[in-house]
């Protein structure tokens, strides 16, 4: 309130002192500025209108129904939510840990010039697009992992639920290996801006306690930045949540609830994309439907955790070398 | 020769190149003061420390003395701190930070290639400069952190840890009853006494701390100074100060750290028995910065 | 008495499990380049096996050997440009207000949901561009399609933007008002020049980023076998589109074509993003 106010003062005093140009520059800087949050305004506004027919016809019952019949139009998303979650879940118990790792290795292990290059690594498996991880998961991974992983894995833990059945390839078990790959930068990256966050005193405190690297790293640089570490795991989930084209090529786009990692399942996002362009109507608009509980979802995490990481971040920077 | 000795000795500082027979100096530990009853805790042998390229502590040579408090005084910059640190070898941490020449605890090399900077800081605890507790622990956490790294305790025991080094750290009173809270709703100066607490804890022989009261007011200043006191009964102290007076009040030995040219390494000017160096020091350095006339 | 050498099997457990884990980081760090490494080979010696002259002239195919991206590459190049268009002058001016006026609520509220933005799936950003500017215009378009992909570009170009801004000394800025010229000049003419390089590598890598996109033109542009260059009517050709439609097709031939056109993208985006990285190394070693 205070602010705006002495924004505008300092508005009016500069247009007294006829410096036009400011105020002209400063509205238009405030008017794409503003124009960010009316993006966000405008695809729930989208999102929610044009889901309004599918909403309408099924209301909240869409949210539990399994139904998937387009010749009929009868649909519910409940399948592609368990899909969404198991394909995710799966992705962020390989991805979370691994990213961690790596983050653990740059800010506390890796000589300076080591870190350079496996940070760059690291983007460049984010730049990889989507699309050539999808193709490269269901030619080359799907079939490798018929032959060399699932056979052992099988032998061991096949009296599971979760590992029974058999592997023809295209599988949640292969689109969850895929999304873990992907969204490792996402988890990587964000957990080193928090362990370089986390001030050297406290790492110092626990070395000069006679702490081996791992007890200073697990005792003293884990728990300080937990909040971070967090939010970093969080933002990974919110990420596999909302990969598409990886995804649809992998998983099936078969809609059931399946209870075996190596069945065919569907997500929200792959259903879309796997269906879009050839829906009408009810159909359609079901799928819109999905599109905005996918678009809630992924909001609610990333402002969740952004708050966690932004509670950490913004601390002058820390690394030394145990 | 004995007598050159005894005087070499006692007069821990030497200037290589004054006295080049200080280079062939024998490097067993030695009692630094014939007829005294304290014995070197640590001894550094022409000691240098290094990051990275630049040099920034040049052939330190000090005996410090057992149960005994030793004061390192000095401008700023003139490498107290990097000495310090040192000590326990938590130089090493700082990326380039290096160490060349001879530590002893108690006569044994610390800074040999085998020898674990893990195992050097059980003996050799620190506090820092600034209160550093552990945010995510209780008050009765952050005392026996250290401790618990040792391997599992009995309860009954660690509560007993727990409040003899807070009563040695002069904390006792003040937490008895929240020892549950977090350290870090503690005032600067308990959470100071708290990392002593900490450092206590472990149970080392020798306690660093790098100037542990610049960033407190004058009471807890005042409480960590009556602290010491008491400490010294059962470890030995070395403290680094900005702050003369306490240098001259708390201390038994003092060390005078001193660059004569911008660029050269700090060294070790002058060491002596506090009363020695704050009455009659035998450089003219060392009286200009103990009479404030610079620094 | 060896004080230092005392080895309890608690100290040994202890350095044994400080051991381990130094290893287990290592592995995790091999963990990220391996599957890198690994899609990248298989890239480059399946996608060069699926390269002739034919296959960048020709227009694709649904059997034989896919026949050629032609349509795909010049779709993408539109796209991605008139994308840049859109998305990099909004993002730098976004980017400006966020450094030089986003000291206040509003400035932090803007500032967090473009961070929140770029979590955002595309595919949803897509729906928008379908919604707004497909179903209004009557059917597919390039447009639409470069739409969404400038929605994508701007949470990116705007952080670092601002972030560049922000690390343009104040006596650079203040040389400028001191010689009477008002801040929006001074923005324009010395703290935006200043800090171009740090933008550019926002903008590049913002590109490498879209340009790679496939979920939201599904949505939008649709895809299509023949050459369209049309700007606002009628379906258009992508690259990441054409190996989606290749990689779903049952012929080995033209799974092959979806290799040649994946290497043809991962050039693209990995060329962006080494630039973007070596104008930022350089604009570090001066």
């Amino acid at each position: 309130m205070l602010s705006s106010l002495t924004t505008r003062f300092a508005l009016l005093k500069q247009l007294r002192r006829g410096n036009l140009g400011d105020v002209i520059f400063q509205l238009l800087a405030l008017l794409f500025g503003l124009s960010i949050l009316a993006l966000v305004f405008g695809i729930v506004f989208e999102t929610w209108a044009q889901s309004a027919p599918s909403r309408r016809e099924f209301g909240w019952s869409f949210l539990w129904s399994t139904a998937f019949d387009p010749p009929n139009d009868s649909f519910g998303a409940l399948p592609f939510i368990y899909g969404t979650i198991a394909s995710s879940i799966l992705a962020i118990l390989i991805a979370g840990p691994i990213g961690i790792g790596i983050a653990a290795y740059l800010v506390e292990i890796a000589p300076r010039r080591l870190n350079q290059i496996v940070g760059f690594v690291v983007e460049l498996l984010a730049a990889v697009p989507s699309i050539v991880f999808g193709l490269w998961g269901i030619i080359v991974l799907a079939p490798w992992l018929k032959n060399y992983i699932v056979p052992p894995l099988q032998a061991v833990l096949g009296w599971t639920p979760l590992f029974s059945g058999t592997f023809f390839g295209p599988s949640v078990f292969a689109a969850g290996i895929v999304l873990s790959i992907m969204i490792l930068p996402t988890v990587a990256a964000i957990s080193r801006d928090v362990l370089r966050a986390v001030p050297d005193a406290q790492r110092e405190g626990m070395l000069a306690l006679g702490a081996t690297r791992w007890e200073m790293f697990s005792r003293a640089v884990l728990p300080y930045g937990k909040s971070g570490i967090t939010g970093a795991v969080i933002l990974g989930l919110g990420r596999a949540a909302g990969e598409t084209m990886a995804v649809t090529l992998i998983i099936g786009n078969s809609p059931k609830i399946f209870t075996s990692l190596f069945d065919q399942g569907a997500t929200m996002a792959s259903i879309i994309a796997n269906n879009f362009a050839e829906s009408r109507g009810l159909f359609l608009s079901s799928l819109i439907e999905i599109g905005l509980m996918l678009f809630a979802v992924t909001f609610l995490i990333n402002v969740g955790a952004r708050l966690l990481v932004s509670l950490i971040s913004r601390q002058p920077q820390g690394g030394i070398r145990a | 020769m004995e007598s050159e000795k005894t005087k070499e000795e006692s007069k821990p500082f030497e200037d290589p190149e004054k006295k080049p027979d200080a280079r062939q100096r024998s490097v067993e530990p030695q009692p630094a003061y014939r007829g005294e009853p304290a014995a070197s805790a640590m001894v550094a042998e022409r000691l240098s420390a290094y990051y990275g390229a630049f040099k920034a502590l040049a052939d330190i040579n000090i005996s410090i003395q057992q149960n005994k408090i030793t004061a390192l005084i000095g401008p700023s910059g003139c490498g107290k701190s990097t000495f310090v640190r040192c000590l326990n070898r938590m130089h090493e941490v700082t990326p380039g930070g290096r160490i060349e020449g001879k530590l002893l605890l108690y006569g044994e090399d610390v800074c040999g290639r085998d020898v674990d900077p893990v195992q050097v800081r059980r003996k050799v605890g620190m506090v820092f400069q600034k209160p550093n507790p552990f945010p995510t622990m209780s008050i009765y956490d952050n005392v026996i952190a250290g401790l618990k790294l040792g391997g599992r305790r009995k309860s009954s025991e660690l509560s007993e840890v727990v409040e003899r080094t807070l009563r040695q750290a002069a904390l006792w009173d003040e937490v008895k009853d929240k020892l549950k809270e977090s350290g870090m709703a503690l005032s600067g100066g308990q959470q100071q006494r708290l990392c002593i607490a900490r450092t206590l804890a472990v149970e080392p022989e020798v306690v660093l701390m790098d100037e542990p009261a610049s960033a407190l007011d004058p009471v807890s200043t005042q409480k960590i100074e009556d602290a010491m006191e008491e400490l010294k009964e059962r470890y030995t102290v070395v403290i680094v100060t900005h702050n003369m007076q306490q240098a001259a009040r708390i201390s038994d030995y003092t060390g005078f750290f001193y660059i004569e040219n911008m660029g050269d390494p700090g060294r070790l000017w002058e060491f002596d028995e506090t009363s020695k160096i704050f009455s009659s020091p035998n450089r003219k350095e060392t009286e200009d910065y103990v009479t404030g006339r610079f620094g | 008495m060896s004080q230092l050498a005392t080895t309890s099997a608690r100290y040994r457990r202890r350095k044994l499990l400080d051991k381990a884990m130094t290893v287990m980081a290592y592995l995790c760090t091999l963990a990220a380049i391996v599957p890198l490494v690994l899609v990248l080979v298989y890239v480059a010696i399946k996608g060069l096996g699926a390269w002739s002259p034919q296959f960048f002239t020709g227009l694709p195919q649904l059997f034989g050997n896919g026949g050629g991206i032609y349509n795909a590459i010049i779709g993408t190049v539109i796209i991605v440009g008139l994308a840049s268009l859109m998305g990099i002058p909004f993002g730098i001016m976004a980017g400006i207000y966020l450094a030089e006026y986003g000291n206040n609520h509003l400035g932090s509220l803007i500032r967090f949901t473009t961070d929140v933005m770029t979590g955002i799936p595309s595919i949803v950003v897509g729906i928008f561009a379908y919604g707004l500017l497909v179903v209004s215009m009557g059917g597919f378009n390039a447009f639409a399609g470069a739409f969404s992909l400038a929605i994508l570009m701007v949470p990116i170009i705007t952080r670092t933007t601002e972030e560049m801004i922000r690390l343009v000394p104040g006596s650079i800025r203040e040389a400028a008002l001191a010689l009477g010229a008002p801040r929006w000049k001074t923005i324009v003419y010395v703290v935006v020049p200043t800090a171009l390089g740090g933008i550019m590598t926002g903008i590049l890598l913002s590109i490498a980023r879209v340009a790679g996109e496939t979920a939201p033109l599904i949505l939008t542009i649709l895809g299509s076998n023949f050459l369209n260059t049309r700007i606002f009517q009628g379906p258009v050709a992508a690259l990441p589109l054409q190996i989606y439609d290749f990689s779903r097709s049952p012929y080995a031939g033209v799974i092959e074509a979806a290799w040649g056109a994946s290497l043809v993208l991962v050039l693209m985006v990995l060329i962006l993003s080494l630039a973007a990285r070596l104008i930022l190394a350089r604009r570090g070693s001066t």
